[in-house]
């Protein structure tokens, strides 16, 4: 932690502890880390996440407890869950639109990261775990879409772990260990399953580094100008606590309209089915959170370069802040950055939308197009290789150029110089939106 | 400007995103208003008995329901539920519905596999051992009907149509003796069709017509008539596949009821905290 630590034990007991674990002044230097006072409600989203993945976890351990993970009790098991324990239809509920909603405040997050600069010096360890943390939900969450051994999970199982059978020579050999056989069958179940548990703690670990590793610079914040006094800041508890607690409070709501008005919208119907391998799924598609990146995949007809290039989408988000050459940290105050972001975050949604689709579906139906190289322009497969480009093309090109050629607006002397300058700050208005500013 | 449109987007990629697109080759679902619709729907207990009546003496002949057992059918919800017996299994409708079949068991005494009267734990039995013994007397396995509804892009709107929905069969479509063509069954009729012009949607289903009029009479007055008579199971349909639809919504309300004054209290505790802080 930073700084000198301002906790003083109070009874004889503390005093006593504090010399052989200082866990209450631990305790004490969370509660009271100082905070940047501008941070808006885009920074919400990291408490909501933890809160997320404890969900998360306290769901799946009671899940656990009634699964049976063999090829020929997952899906009844499941459906015990649903139908004979108490309660059991919201547990499993709750864990399977947690994932969407884990997926949901990461990408917020991830997006707030890039937009306000928050990866930059000395913060690149800190959006390294991060990315991490992100790589590890991605494996957790597929793998828990396997558990339910319903049609989409045997064949989302058998589509991506066939990717790496597109490495040349070893391939083969790392699809067969990861199956534990010749075929997606009970030993993949039972790896996943085991997997799937483990990861999460993986997670959580990784959380605690990830605060750790912001802990030591401090927060960044939407002007992007580091904290200069004590002025600038507001000590964690109460004032973030509160406000964090409001937003996860809100966020909840979402989650609970999902889960019990709207509780198979983000599944597929073919889960229902009991996992068969002898028959293929007319459309195998992932859960929403990994669509674009199935976008990508498919943009490309060669199947080694399309997984080459969903490695290298991801990679990218790992390299930003080597690849970002602006000094100016908040894109508050790079105009044209801003507006590369917003085309990149449409890129993003484009990208899960043609995920949805069948690379041959026509996006504009009954327009009849004209063929471009091996596809009709009027298909998703075109639009997929649109969106994949810029994004490429915004991390690689346009992250590393901008920053050396455009001109920036004057950056503010310290957090509170606009704070102080704002309208809102006058007296009478110092109280009036607070949650509109900053 | 652009913060707005971000959380627009950011919202919008969630419901844009997320359900994916189903190839067309099926007409268009027709669309009931059922007593379960919406985020206040429930369903219709006279309804689910008439729907499991038409399962008993219909469906039941080729489809099993391995994942209801008797008992649900007395829970809250379903459609023998009676405040008077909080414990399905004294329900006495639910007893007597039990009784009525036979189910394998092994003899205590013997050893020797036996038939015995179903109770209320025991699943209605399935018709057929296995999928191999169905398909060799039916020419194919006939899905189990438990979660029909939800392993259906559409649900009940589905069950409805294609159970209603047999049509004549296209000039050119090329349907295997003892197959019917249905147009709101899923599929893709390319290898079938030797007509002009594109394939026509729907597909080709070894079920035939199973419900006609007055095939199933109602004890409550409801006229036996095929849209009833569909009506009715595609709700009991969807009943066995959510049996707990009722209780999870009114949870749902409490639920947003109280996360709505929690919200206000915290946003409440939120504007006196930061009061006195310019940000």
């Amino acid at each position: 932690m930073s700084g000198p630590s301002t906790y003083e034990p109070k009874t004889a007991l503390e005093r006593w502890l504090d010399q052989r674990l200082p866990i209450l002044r631990f305790n004490a230097e969370l509660m009271d880390f100082p905070t940047p006072k501008n941070l808006n409600y885009w920074w919400t989203f990291g408490a909501i996440l933890a809160f997320c993945l404890i969900t998360q976890i306290a769901t799946g351990v009671v899940l656990a407890m009634h699964y049976n993970a063999s090829a020929g009790g997952a899906f009844n098991s499941v459906e015990h869950i649903m139908r004979d324990v108490n309660y059991g239809w919201l547990i499993r509920y709750i864990h399977a639109n947690g994932a969407s909603m884990f997926f949901l405040a990461v990408y917020i997050h991830t997006f707030r990261g890039i937009y306000y600069g928050s990866f930059k010096a000395p913060r690149e360890v800190l959006w390294l775990i991060g990315c991490l943390i992100y790589l590890t939900m991605m494996a957790t969450a597929f793998m828990g879409y396997v558990l339910p051994w319903g049609q989409m999970s045997f064949w989302g199982a058998k589509v991506i772990t066939n990717l790496f059978s597109a490495i040349p020579l070893v391939g083969p050999a790392i699809t067969t260990w990861l199956w534990g056989g010749f075929a997606v069958d009970a030993p993949t179940l039972n790896r996943f399953y085991s997997l799937h548990y483990l990861l999460p703690f993986v997670i959580a670990g990784l959380v605690g580094l990830h605060i750790w590793a912001l802990h030591v610079p401090g927060n960044s914040n939407p002007v992007g100008v580091n904290v200069k006094s004590k002025s600038d800041t507001v000590p964690f508890h109460p004032y973030y606590t509160v406000k964090d607690g409001f937003a996860i409070s809100v966020f909840v709501i979402l989650f609970a309209v999902f889960v019990f008005y709207m509780p198979e919208a983000l599944g597929h119907s073919d889960n229902y089915i009991p996992a068969n391998p002898i028959v293929t799924p007319p459309h195998i598609v992932p859960e929403w959170y990994f669509l674009p990146y199935y976008a990508i995949l498919r943009a490309i007809p060669n199947k080694l370069m399309g997984v080459a290039a969903l490695g290298g989408a991801i990679a990218c988000i790992f390299a930003l802040p080597w690849l970002d050459t602006s000094k100016v940290r908040s894109m508050r105050y790079r105009p044209q950055a801003k507006i590369y972001f917003v085309f990149f975050v449409l890129a993003c949604l484009v990208l899960g939308v043609c995920g949805a689709h069948e690379v041959d579906d026509q996006i504009i139906s009954g327009l009849a197009g004209f063929p471009l190289g091996d596809a009709n322009i009027n298909s998703y497969v075109w639009l997929s290789r649109i969106g994949a480009l810029y994004y490429f093309i915004y991390f690689l090109v346009i992250t590393p150029m901008l920053g050396l050629r455009e001109t920036p607006l004057p950056v503010p002397e310290s957090i509170s110089t606009p704070v102080l300058s704002h309208p809102a700050a006058a007296p009478a208005g110092a109280t009036a939106a607070p949650e509109k500013k900053g | 400007m652009t913060r707005k449109f971000l959380a627009l987007s950011a919202f919008l990629g969630l419901l844009v995103a997320g359900p994916a697109l189903a190839a067309s080759s099926q007409a268009p679902l027709k669309h009931v208003q059922w007593s379960f619709s919406g985020p206040f729907g429930s369903y219709d207990q006279a309804q689910l008995q008439r729907g499991f009546k038409v399962y008993r003496e219909v469906c039941s002949q080729c489809h099993a329901l391995n994942l209801v057992s008797f008992h649900d059918l007395g829970q809250p919800g379903g459609p023998f539920w009676d405040p008077k017996y909080p414990n399905p299994n004294d329900n006495p409708y639910v007893k007597a519905i039990a009784a009525d079949y036979k189910v394998a068991d092994i003899d205590p005494d013997t050893g020797e596999n036996m038939q015995r009267a179903a109770t209320s734990a025991d699943h209605p039995p399935a018709p057929y051992a296995n999928d191999t013994a169905a398909k060799a007397t039916l020419g194919g396995a006939p899905p189990d009907m438990s979660l029909l509804v939800k392993a259906r892009e559409g649900g009940p709107d589905y069950v409805y149509s294609l159970v209603t929905g047999y049509a004549p069969a296209p000039q050119g479509l090329v349907v295997p003796p003892g197959k019917y063509y249905n147009p709101y069954m899923l599929s893709d009729l390319a290898s079938s069709w030797k007509g002009t012009g594109p394939a026509p949607v729907g597909g080709i289903i070894a079920m035939p017509p199973p419900l006609t009029a007055g095939k199933v009479s109602f004890d409550d007055g409801a006229p036996s008539t095929l849209d009833q008579e569909a009506k009715d199971v595609a709700a009991f349909l969807t009943w066995a596949s959510d049996p707990k639809m009722d209780q999870r919504k009114q949870t749902g309300l409490a639920v947003l009821v109280y996360l709505a004054i929690f919200s206000g209290l915290l946003y409440a505790s939120y504007r006196r905290i930061w009061r006195n802080v310019a940000h």
